[in-house]
C-alpha cells in the first residue's frame, strides 16, 4: 500500500471522543471529494469501531484509542481503529450480526454488520489479553 | 436536549442531531421517565432532525419497544430522513411493525 496522505491520533476511550473521532476522519478524507453518502458511510463505520474500543475494549476503564487514517494512490481510504484491551476471543462469532456480549446495555449486535455493509472491506485482528485492530477500507469512487 | 409532547394518551419525542453510544444514554432516560410516568398508549419518536445515528441509536429504538410495552403501549417511528434509511432496513426493525 502506498499512501499519498496520512494521518495518526489518539485519545482517551471517554464516548465524547466518538463524535470528534468521526469528524476528524470525515475532514482527512475531504481532500478525495467523497459523495454525501460515502462521507455517511465512513462516519458510521468509523463510529461503531470506536464505540467498540469504547465500550467493549476498555469497559469501565479508560485506555487509549488509536486512529491511523491513510489515502492510496488509487483514491481509497484506509482507517485502522485500535485498542490495547481486552479482546476478542472468537472474531468469528462477535462478527456475526446480532452477536453482542452486551445485551443488557442494549446493545444491538450490529457493529460489525454495519461496518462490513458501509465499507468494501472490514479486517479484525484481535489477542484476548492484549487489543483489538480493526482495518476499515472503501475506495471513494471519483465523481464522473 | 430531547423534546417530548403528550397528547390524547401519545407520547411524542423530537430526536435531534447525532444519536451515538455517547448520547444514546441521556436519551434512554428521558424517554423512559416519561414512559413509566405517563404510561402512554403510543409513543412517538420523530426522526426528522436527525443528522447521524449508528447501531447505538438502533439499540435505542429496540430498547423503548420493550419499555414502552411493558406499560402497554406501542412504538410509532416517523419521519426517517433517507440517510438513515439503510442502517434501519440493515437492523430488521422493520419488521417490528413500527412504521
Ligand atoms: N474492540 C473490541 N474489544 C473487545 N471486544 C469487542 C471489540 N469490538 C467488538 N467486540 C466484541 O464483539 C461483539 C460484537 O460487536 P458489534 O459491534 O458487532 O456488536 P455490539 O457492539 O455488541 O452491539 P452494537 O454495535 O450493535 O451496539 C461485542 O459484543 C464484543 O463482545
Ligand atoms: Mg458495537
Amino acid at each position: 500500500m502506498k499512501s499519498i496522505n496520512e494521518t495518526h491520533i489518539k485519545f482517551p476511550s471517554k464516548s465524547i471522543n466518538e463524535g470528534f473521532a468521526r469528524s476528524v476522519v470525515s475532514a482527512f478524507v475531504m481532500e478525495l471529494d467523497p459523495t454525501i453518502s460515502e462521507l455517511a458511510d465512513i462516519k458510521t463505520a468509523v463510529s461503531e469501531a470506536v464505540t467498540n474500543c469504547i465500550v467493549h475494549g476498555y469497559k469501565r476503564e479508560i485506555g487509549v484509542v488509536y486512529i491511523d487514517a491513510y489515502i492510496t494512490e488509487e483514491k481509497r481510504v484506509v482507517i485502522k481503529i485500535r485498542d490495547k484491551g481486552v479482546g476478542i476471543n472468537d472474531v468469528k462469532q462477535a462478527m456475526q450480526p446480532l452477536f453482542t456480549t452486551a445485551e443488557n446495555e442494549e446493545r444491538a449486535g450490529l457493529g460489525f454488520a454495519v461496518m462490513q455493509s458501509f465499507m468494501d472491506k472490514v479486517k479484525v485482528r484481535s489477542t484476548p489479553g492484549k487489543g483489538t485492530t480493526v482495518t476499515l477500507e472503501k475506495l471513494i469512487v471519483p465523481i464522473r | 436536549m430531547v423534546q417530548t409532547d403528550y397528547k390524547n394518551d401519545i407520547l411524542t419525542v423530537y430526536l435531534k442531531g447525532e444519536i451515538d453510544h455517547n448520547r444514546a444514554a441521556d436519551i434512554r432516560v428521558t424517554i423512559d421517565s416519561r414512559i413509566n410516568s405517563l404510561r402512554p398508549k403510543k409513543l412517538e419518536l420523530d426522526f426528522s432532525k436527525v443528522s447521524f445515528m449508528d447501531s447505538s441509536g438502533i439499540g435505542l429504538i429496540m430498547g423503548r419497544y420493550r419499555a414502552v410495552g411493558l406499560v402497554g403501549g406501542e412504538l410509532k417511528i416517523k419521519n426517517v430522513p433517507e440517510n438513515l434509511s439503510r442502517i434501519i432496513e440493515l437492523s430488521g426493525i422493520t419488521s417490528l411493525g413500527v412504521f
